[in-house]
């Protein structure tokens, strides 16, 4: 649809300049046939199927299971400890990104400079690096001014947490700024300029136009980065933080069982992904676009 | 003067990119009611002159007054012209219903919200209002069928005539097309057109910049032709296709049939 300004600037150069000549030659393609959705019941499918199934249930007759009631709560625990850092560094992140994003396509040098230098810099380190340079450097150097130690906010940052969240927070909002950049430089100037021309002010541009039209064109990269971050959680497991993979260390510590843990946590974090997935797909389609 | 009050004045309205000067001088009224035609080859200025009018392009010199309220402007520093005031400007531009050739509808929105947005996100009328209002326009551009739908699944005319019922969403002073039809197919020029018409002819005061030399000449009551940034003939329509003065608008004339 943005091309249809584009494809026809020949015929109306030719309508200035004098000599009509329209769509002649033009270049006839064959119509383009999506592939047919293959049914579920395809015999390679259904065999696939039964390797499946039966692979799970010699997962589930011949391994010892027999420790996961003692630990549910804990892992129920740790899920939600897991989500919890998902969702607020994701939010707060996203909060971020979106100003650094936007100050790289239309701020003044002084703001888009730090900007870029920030982006570039967490986007070049290892998270892991991140995390503990916040946790045993930060961290370390806060413990030695007493007046630190001696604030409010001590309870909390003599916690592991705190760190966590802010080397899970920076990440993502580096990444997602760089995304946003994209995204707020690839909505079409012509809408933007249409709503100058109605009279609308920057903030209500920002608002009502560029923003949402940004994070649309934007959601199916955000769905990746989301599933990215979730699978940066483990990380704060290093720094004492309880989350779902740290209860499971734990389990194998304790029953001294290699795969039936690790298994049950890879199943852990499928049924994560896809319920982000299901969530970001929900919402990109409540804005349909036309697949050309 | 005294019957029908100016809508739309600009005085020596320059324009230059770099080293290259666009408008040399361009002046133009508009009173309520008129439908004025710009024609012009291209690169002739037309439509940098049409996007002066809102300030979408900012004019080097001159001055653009529209309903007798000049646009203040001020030196920007480089050697050309800032709005003074930008909410001054901001509110005169909600009068002027621009339709753009490429059409520049929201795609996030649907066709319905998109003709409300600015009512409602600027002109802060109630919303069960600004509906009422915006069905009425779609049913007048044939659209209401398709009010829920995104302008990705529409074609080039419908989008084209949502685009018109969201500049008349507005009720704008002044209606300023720039080349409405030029990107579109040759068969939904017509159903555009049509629209357009009906508008003329109910005096809707109108600013046309346009290809379409035949509809200029039965809907406008005023044309002007652009040539090299300057304004080399105007006149009644009939006068400029009927009996052209100059060389330049003769060439022209005979170019487009």
């Amino acid at each position: 649809m943005t091309g249809g300004g584009v494809d026809l600037k020949p015929a109306q150069a030719d309508a200035e300049g004098g000599s009509l000549i329209l769509g002649d030659e033009a270049l006839i393609l064959p119509a383009y046939v999506p592939p047919k959705a293959r049914s579920l019941l395809e015999p390679h499918r259904l065999f696939l199927m039964a390797v499946f199934a039966l692979l799970v249930f010699c997962a589930i007759w011949f391994m010892r299971w027999d420790w996961l009631p003692k630990y549910a709560l804990r892992l129920v625990a740790g899920i939600w400890q897991t989500l919890l850092m998902l969702f607020s560094t994701a939010i707060v992140g996203f909060l971020f990104a979106v100003p650094i994003g936007l100050v790289q396509v239309t701020g003044p040098r002084l703001l888009a400079w730090p900007a870029k230098i920030f982006c570039t810099v967490i986007r070049g380190t290892p998270l892991l690096l991140q995390l503990w340079l916040l946790y045993y450097g930060l961290g370390s150097i806060f413990a030695q001014y007493p007046e630190i130690r001696s604030s409010f906010l001590w309870p909390y940052l003599r916690q592991a947490w705190p760190y966590g969240f802010a080397a899970l927070t920076i990440s993502f909002a580096a990444y997602e700024a760089e995304v946003m950049r994209g995204a707020f430089a690839g909505v079409p100037r012509g809408e933007l300029e249409a709503a100058r021309a109605f009279g609308m002010g920057r903030f209500t541009m920002f608002r009502r136009i560029w923003l949402p039209r940004a994070i649309h064109r934007a959601l199916p990269t955000l769905n990746g980065e989301t599933v990215l971050q979730l699978k940066s959680t483990p990380l704060v497991a290093t720094i004492t933080v309880i989350d779902v993979y740290a209860v499971v260390s734990r389990i194998r510590q304790d029953t001294y069982l290699t795969y039936e843990p690790l298994l049950l946590l890879a199943l852990i974090y499928i049924c994560l992904t896809g319920g982000l997935v299901a969530a970001f797909r929900f919402f990109e389609r409540r804005i349909p676009t036309r697949r050309a | 003067m005294a019957d029908s009050a100016q809508a739309i004045e600009v005085s020596n309205l320059h324009k230059r990119f770099g080293p290259l000067e666009v408008l040399k001088g361009v002046s133009l009224t508009a009173r309520q009611g008129d439908v004025v035609a710009i024609i012009g080859g291209s690169g002739s200025g037309k439509s940098t002159f049409l996007r002066c009018i809102n300030m979408l392009e900012l004019p080097t010199a001159g001055t653009v007054t529209i309903h007798g309220e000049e646009i203040a402007m001020k030196k920007d520093g480089h050697g050309g012209l800032m709005p003074a005031d930008r909410r001054q400007v901001q509110r005169l531009r909600s009068q002027l219903g621009m339709v753009f050739q490429s059409f520049n509808l929201w795609q996030h929105m649907t066709v319905l919200q998109n003709v409300i947005e600015v009512p409602v996100h600027v002109l802060k009328i109630p919303k069960d209002k600004a509906i009422a209002t915006a069905e009425t326009l779609l049913k007048r551009v044939g659209l209401f069928e398709k009010r829920d739908a995104y302008p990705a699944f529409l074609s080039g005319g419908q989008q084209q005539r949502a685009a018109i019922a969201r500049a008349l969403a507005i009720q704008p002073l002044v209606m300023l097309f720039d080349e409405p039809t030029s990107a579109l197919d040759p068969e939904l020029v017509g159903e555009v057109l049509s629209v357009i018409g009906d508008l003329a002819r109910e005096k809707r005061t109108m600013i046309l910049v346009t290809h379409e030399m035949k509809f200029a000449r039965e809907v406008s009551n005023h044309v002007v032709f652009l040539h090299n940034g300057m304004i080399e003939e105007q006149g009644p329509p009939e006068a400029i296709f009927g009996a052209p003065k100059s060389e330049r608008l003769k060439k022209f004339i005979s170019s487009i049939h």
